[in-house]
């Protein structure tokens, strides 16, 4: 029994060791954070389900190279956004940005939200109003049965 | 009645992901097309004391491939290239690639290129927002982006969207 204990807490002493982050590259910690930050929010272009962050590309490594230079070079996050999206668009975004084009996007949720509302407030009105009244020979069963 | 609904909800559904597997991911729409070409000023592929500019084309209704010696696809559109060469002129730009090895590739291949302009860092390629190579553009005469494609050009794509808007921008003004 004390050994079982014994066991589970190691179990839980190791799962709960957090990993440890890979060192920066650059010796600034605050300028790789904004780097890494930014680069979370940025989709590379070449595996397209992957962050600039967690991409290995070629492409995702200049890229973020070229966002560190500029950060460095006293840029602003939105600077550098900026500068992606002249360059890649709307599509290098994660978050992607509330226009006529997106508001299907946007919205969408929200009519099927409120198409499902209504469907199901209809369907409770419905219910309700059916709700079986018993016959007069049906009441007799029951009392019968009840008996 | 219902069954009805079911089935017309079902077919929609087929009919959305049915459009959507047409589409390609990889054809993101550019925001260049309809902009001034990124300014550059690079040196020559061949000639490294030599640089070349976009403002150079000025005037002339352009092309720019973006390639490099150890893209397949490259190769793949390259005949595609040469054909167009001939309709208007093809700027290459080597996209981070060795000297040693572009050079040997155009010799092997065939050299269709206007001029061929060097950017081993890729750094003007993410101006133009170049993310897989091959990739074509088409300027026209006041130096402003009208086309992009991305991927290997094909034949068909050649002759159905890229030579008429070719002839299209030759003949207007």
């Amino acid at each position: 029994m004390v050994r079982l204990a014994l066991f589970f807490t190691c179990l839980l002493v190791t799962v709960s060791i957090p990993a440890k982050e890979a060192a920066p590259a650059a010796d600034d910690p605050v300028l790789e954070k904004r780097v890494a930050g930014l680069a979370s929010e940025l989709r590379c272009l070449v595996c397209q389900n992957q962050t600039l962050a967690d991409s290995n590309a070629p492409l995702a490594v200049d890229l973020r190279n070229q966002i560190r230079e500029q950060l460095k070079g006293g840029a602003s996050e939105r600077d550098v956004i900026d500068f992606l999206v002249t360059r890649y668009g709307d599509f290098v975004l994660y978050r992607p940005p509330l226009k006529p084009t997106t508001l299907a996007l946007w919205g969408g949720p929200f009519v099927f939200l409120a198409l499902g509302l209504v469907l199901l407030f209809r369907r409770i009105a419905s219910r309700r109003g059916a709700a079986p009244e018993l016959s007069a020979a049906e009441r007799e069963r029951a009392a019968k049965l009840l008996e | 009645m219902r069954v009805a609904w079911v089935v017309a909800i079902f077919l929609a559904l087929v009919a959305l992901l049915a459009a959507g597997l047409r589409l390609n991911p990889r054809e993101v729409p550019s925001p260049l097309i309809g902009r001034p070409a990124p300014p550059f000023e690079l040196p020559l592929l061949g000639a490294p004391d030599k640089s070349f500019s976009q403002k150079d084309m000025l005037g002339k209704v352009w092309m720019l491939n973006v390639w490099a010696s150890w893209c397949a696809p490259c190769l793949v559109e390259h005949p595609v290239i040469t054909q167009l060469s001939k309709a208007g002129p093809v700027v290459g730009l080597n996209y981070k690639d060795a000297r040693e090895d572009a050079l040997p590739w155009l010799k092997r291949n065939g050299d269709p290129f206007y001029a061929s302009v060097y950017d081993g860092a890729g750094r003007i390629a993410i101006d133009y927002g170049v993310y897989g190579v091959p990739e074509t553009y088409v300027i026209d005469r006041r130096g402003v982006i009208r086309y992009k494609h991305i991927g290997p050009l094909t034949r068909d794509i050649a002759q159905q969207e890229v030579e008429p808007l070719l002839k299209e921008l030759s003949a207007g003004g």
